[in-house]
């Protein structure tokens, strides 16, 4: 009876997808279609959420299927979240796009690849199905190749190919991966599947096959050393499809890892998380020490994307339950903070007339509100106190320090500090100096467009300062959390049922 | 039946890999259309295989007589293929764009989103690609 509840945040996306499509010739119409869509995604997933968290996990078997042999969409304190902060970006986003997107793209069908994308995002979050997360990874991934070209200047088909090129490797490998764990277990439940690798003697042969998705997810997250894609092309499309692509979906790479690492390969933890130890930390550090190279408003934020996702993996390699109620919280608090500051990327740009940092400036004088409006995210993303940064890297690092992983503790102090160094880079640089060529250009916003493009980054500032200012709530939220993913015995007994 | 088949696994990646490494970009596509032919060939083999027994239950019994092949395995590639089959083409189109706005298949010399910095002076050097 429930069932319909786990299916509707994956439901409502595509019935907007398709009113979009037919709507999209109709100037503003797909706009205000997709608006309502992501309204009702919202209301969808906070009531799963307050399912979830009252009752435990919510299953439903499609087509009546009995698991493990029909496809089962499961939805844990963990995946409930993850849609709820879908449809938190996918709303803020929206907001934007009203005006953000130009007419052409409208007609192109921008708003129907949006919603497709919010609609694989969710997907890939909700089923307890290997094989068919692999189709949501293949649903979200063309949807986002269409808006990441959609316009064709140059730079958006060279990053388009890297992008396209890197990840079409991606889904290549997971295939040979959930093939392969197929032949060795016979099943692709996620659920039966911890069952059936408890029983395998064979756990050689497993960790192959757990490094083989580790290489999979590892380049949808944007780990070292396969984030080359990420950089290349974040900062090329329209600042709305950035601003989605930071937020929503190298974190499915990230929730895919979780996922498997703390459900199905815990045969061999010393190896396995040790290895994603070592790849969370080159990952903070290389992602850190690009960002400083660069000199380009997005390219920095795209680096800063790639750091961050050093600290969740850290989370998940320490593999304690303090250090997975740590990396929760970060994953809630990344997506908020970073998808806010690409959109403000999107307004300095509109004030400035240009994403390099060297020809902008001047907004500190001209935009006091946007000025502080920037250091919110940027300050939280550099884990300032009260901001949620704070409690989230406080947490990890508290994680660290509790195991003896003291390198690990110092690599995301350092890194903390230096995400500052490069957000100060941006506030110099585009709010502090006077703007280099004589006064502010007066074009910045017409009064219409003005709620539209404010209203998204007020909104995702606002948590950004409640998370901070209230972490409580949220971090017993996030300790329920990552309990479910410690002991899956509920999440597999929610999914089997009877079977058991 | 399953040894050659892993054998030609191993080729088909081997080849796929040579193909991926080559600068020109449909090299690159073409490498790719091996690898995931190789990854399908994996499910396929990581099933059971079997000759001439298909998947069907007598009528009036309610399990197969003999061991009989899986039928999920190319269940499951089937989807694999339709759905790599939609991506190629994607891809394919996007090479011929990007060719055609920038004027060249090199994947390395493709520097339009990510321009080459000078060292000395720290300014992105204008090399026409």
């Amino acid at each position: 009876m429930l069932s319909w509840l786990v299916a509707l945040p994956i439901l409502v996306p595509f019935a907007t997808a398709i009113i979009a499509f037919f709507l999209r010739g109709g100037g503003r119409k797909s706009a205000w279609a997709s608006l309502v869509g992501c309204g009702a995604l919202l209301v969808a997933s906070i009531v799963l959420l307050v399912e979830v968290w009252q009752r435990g996990v919510v299953v439903a078997q499609m087509g009546g299927w009995p698991a493990p042999f029909g496809i089962t969409l499961a939805a844990d304190l963990l995946s409930a979240v993850m849609v709820l902060l879908t449809a938190i970006t996918g709303l803020a986003v929206a907001i934007y796009a009203l005006v953000d997107v130009d007419e052409a793209q409208v007609r192109f069908g921008f708003h129907a690849l949006f919603q497709v994308l919010l609609a694989g995002v969710s997907g890939a979050f909700l089923t307890g199905d290997l094989f068919n997360l692999y189709v949501w990874f293949e649903v979200m991934l063309i949807s986002s190749f269409g808006l990441l070209v959609l316009g064709q200047g140059k730079a958006q088909l060279d990053g388009g190919i890297k992008y396209v090129a890197l990840n079409l490797v991606s889904t290549v490998v997971l295939l040979t991966a959930i093939g392969l764990l197929y032949g060795l277990t016979g099943t692709l439940n996620l659920a039966d599947l911890h069952l059936a690798v408890m029983k395998l003697d064979n756990d050689g042969l497993l960790t192959v096959i757990a490094v083989l998705f580790i290489i999979a997810f590892g380049i949808k997250a944007a780990v070292f050393p396969l984030f080359f894609w990420l950089p290349a092309s974040y900062h090329t499309p329209p600042v709305a499809v950035s601003a989605v692509f930071a937020g929503l979906l190298t974190k499915v790479g990230v929730y895919a890892l979780f996922r498997m690492f703390t459900l199905v390969f815990t045969q061999d933890v010393a190896f396995t998380h040790g290895l994603l130890l070592a790849i969370a930390m080159l990952t903070m550090i290389t992602g850190v020490l690009g960002a400083a190279a660069q000199n380009e408003f997005r390219k920095i934020l795209s680096f800063h994307i790639v750091s961050q996702i050093g600290y969740m993996v850290l989370g998940l390699a320490l593999f304690t339950p303090l250090a997975l109620l740590g990396a929760v919280f970060y994953v809630v608090h990344h997506i908020i903070v970073k998808a806010n500051l690409f959109l403000i990327s999107g307004l300095a740009q509109r004030m400035t007339g240009t994403f390099e940092l060297a020809e902008s400036g001047g907004l500190y004088k001209s935009q006091p509100m946007l000025a502080a409006l920037f250091l919110v995210p940027a300050f939280s993303l550099a884990g300032f106190p009260p901001l949620s940064g704070f409690w989230a890297k406080f947490l990890l690092i508290k994680a660290s320090l509790d195991v003896g992983a003291y390198i690990a503790a110092a690599v995301a102090l350092v890194v903390g500090l230096l995400t500052v160094f490069s957000m100060t880079k941006i506030w110099a640089e585009v709010f502090w100096k006077p703007y280099p060529r004589g006064d502010l250009p007066a074009m910045a916003i017409r009064p219409g467009e003005r709620l539209a493009l404010w209203a998204p980054v007020v909104l995702l500032a606002s948590l950004t300062i409640v998370i901070g200012l209230m972490p409580e709530p949220f971090i017993v939220f996030a300790e329920r959390a990552a309990n479910q993913l410690v002991n899956p015995d509920a999440y597999v007994k929610g999914v089997l049922g009877g079977a058991l | 039946m399953e040894v050659p088949l892993a054998v030609l696994v191993g080729v088909l990646i081997a080849a796929s890999v040579y193909l991926m490494l080559a600068r020109n970009l449909v090299k690159f596509l073409f490498g790719l259309v091996l690898l995931s032919t190789a990854a399908n060939l994996t499910i396929f083999t990581a099933g059971r295989l079997t000759l001439f027994e298909p998947p069907l239950i007598p009528y009036g019994s309610e399990a197969p007589s003999t061991v009989v092949a899986n039928p999920l395995p190319q269940a499951l590639v089937l989807t694999a293929i339709v759905i790599s089959f939609g991506l190629l083409a994607f891809a394919l189109v996007l090479v011929f764009r990007a060719y055609r706005a920038l004027g060249t298949l090199d994947g390395d010399a493709m520097r339009v989103a990510e321009p080459e910095i000078n060292p000395a002076s720290g300014e992105p050097s204008r090399r026409e690609a």
